[in-house]
């Protein structure tokens, strides 16, 4: 017979190997995500971090001034514009940000925060939807999503986004393009060391819609994602394709806990 | 065009303060060329004038060396109340205002 | 490619004294001829080094947007202050980034900006005084690349 303090020993260890293959893979896959989880801030210089933390000489500071006159013009025929159902975007968009990208049962699939935008200007608005990537889309997404600034992303994975999830993981490991890379192998396999004159990144979503100095612009995650899969030699998906949505799923997850940092600024 | 500017609300007499401006354009070079291969014209803005109650305190020519959605930083002794005010241009013709009202007290 | 203008500038930058004793440069070499700028700046009066300083990082990020200081020193009272400043690429496809006018209501000769740079090389401010002096200083900036291409 075993002594006590040991048999409870054993017993816990059961529990805690038993309780792990009940759980399910998203809480067993906590091992994909790199810890510490470090926000792409911590991999640039002293010169793009004060450019982030002084709100005016921030550039993408411009999209969300663009962006706060946007939410008071009325668009479509409906006359209305995003303030007269919202009202004050400081309390109503306050953590929305983080909580996207969510599925919509109404729409039948994941809705990521500009399609969201478009689906309130053409259900509600009786307005155009906006191109994807247009200065006023970028301009509203930005200061949508700039309410949430240092909220932490909930990257929560309910049951409806659980396909799509699943989907974005397969996706973050398959090899692609003629360099024949997947994400994992740059953010997940190798964040923090050199590739170049630079520092791989944890490839995190959370400072997006971001002005990047590569792009002398700000633009979206998605547009960040297209970028990764040009730097691989692949063809980019379209804005707004199952791939790119599923992607922006699982980096919620694998970002979660990470705070939002809209307009961020990035190499 | 969307411009920001920071101008301090209240400063002394006499004091020297810090003036900022952003603008936010493309500062097209004209060595860029766009996706059907053709050139894309140049179009930077090509002067910024700063005006404090009329009198211009600060010019800047500008070209295109200068980065995209321009920022500049630079100073003026606190004299009076009243306004400052940015013009700006660009090759396009396209013009742009912006202003800040100054409190001055003695 | 032969570059007659380099030599041209080089002597003409030696005769000012403005090359380094031993002239070993950190920056990649100068495209640009900028002898005939700087003339025009000064009129074709003595350019003197000094008064001038650039701050920049020593190594830019990429070269679409590097923080630039200048900073000159000066009195800046009506009868002695600095009149414009020039700054100047010896590699950008345009050598003149941009000319500021100022005055002695600026309090300080101090300006903030961010400049496009066409690779690792040699900016100059030239500042001219209201005595119609001219002074100069210049710094070198590395200007590294992206590691991954970009065509988003």
């Amino acid at each position: 017979m075993l002594p006590r303090s040991l048999r409870h020993a054993c017993a816990l260890a059961c529990l805690f190997v038993w309780t792990c293959t009940q759980i399910g893979p998203v809480f067993a896959a906590d091992a994909e995500r790199p810890s510490p989880l470090r926000s792409g801030i911590e991999f640039t210089s002293a010169d793009v971090r004060s450019l982030q933390d002084d709100d005016f000489q921030n550039p993408g500071m411009l999209w969300v001034t663009r962006g706060e006159e946007l939410w008071r013009v009325a668009a479509g025929k409906s006359g209305k514009s995003c303030a007269d159902c919202h009202q004050r975007a400081e309390t109503s968009m306050k953590g929305v940000a983080a909580r996207y990208p969510v599925y919509d049962a109404a729409a039948g699939d994941v809705v990521n925060l500009e399609g969201r935008i478009n689906l309130c200007r053409t259900h509600r608005q009786a307005a155009k939807p906006l191109v994807y990537e247009s200065e006023n889309m970028l301009a509203l997404t930005t200061y949508v999503a700039h309410q949430s600034r240092g909220a932490r992303v909930e990257g929560a994975v309910p049951t409806e986004l659980r396909a799509s999830f699943e989907r974005g993981r397969e996706r973050y490991r398959k090899r692609i393009g003629q360099m024949d890379l997947a994400c994992t192998h740059c953010h997940q396999q190798n964040w923090g060391r050199t590739l170049l004159a630079q520092t791989i990144s944890q490839g995190h979503g959370n400072a997006y819609p971001a002005y990047r100095l590569e792009w002398q612009s700000l633009g979206s995650l998605q547009r960040r994602l297209r970028a990764c899969y040009f730097g691989v030699r692949a063809e980019m998906p379209p804005y707004q394709s199952p791939e790119l949505l599923d992607l922006e799923v699982y980096l919620a997850w694998r970002g979660r806990g990470l705070t939002i940092e809209t307009p961020g600024v990035r190499r | 065009m969307v411009a920001r500017v920071q101008v301090p609300g209240n400063a002394k007499r006499g004091e020297i303060i810090d003036i900022r401006i952003a603008i936010q354009h493309k500062m097209e070079t004209g060595f860029r060329f766009d996706l059907f291969g053709k050139p894309i014209p140049k179009n930077v803005v090509n002067e910024v004038v700063c005006r404090y109650n009329g009198a211009e305190i600060f010019r800047a020519e500008l070209g295109s060396g200068i980065a995209a959605n321009p920022y500049m930083q630079f100073s003026t002794i606190a004299e009076a109340s009243g306004e400052i005010v940015f013009d700006w241009v660009d090759d396009a013709g396209e013009r742009g205002t912006e202003r800040a009202s100054i409190t001055v007290s003695a | 490619m032969p570059r007659p203008h380099r030599r041209r500038f080089l002597v003409t930058l030696a005769a000012l004294g403005l090359l380094p004793r031993a002239g070993v440069r950190p920056a990649g070499a100068a495209e640009n001829d900028l002898a005939p700028i700087i003339a025009k700046i000064t009129s074709g009066k003595a350019l003197q080094p000094g008064r001038v300083r650039i701050e920049t990082p020593l190594l830019a990020d990429n070269g679409h947007s590097v923080p630039v200081r200048l900073t000159v020193e000066s009195p800046m009272s009506a009868a002695d202050h600095v009149s414009t400043i020039s700054l100047l690429s010896d590699r950008n496809p345009r050598p003149v980034i941009a000319t500021y006018h100022l005055g002695p209501r600026a309090g300080r000769a101090r300006i903030a900006t961010r400049v496009r740079l066409n690779g690792t090389q040699r900016i100059w401010a030239i500042a001219r005084m209201s005595d119609g002096s001219c002074w100069s200083g210049h710094a070198d900036i590395v200007v590294t690349e992206s590691a991954c291409l970009d065509g988003s």
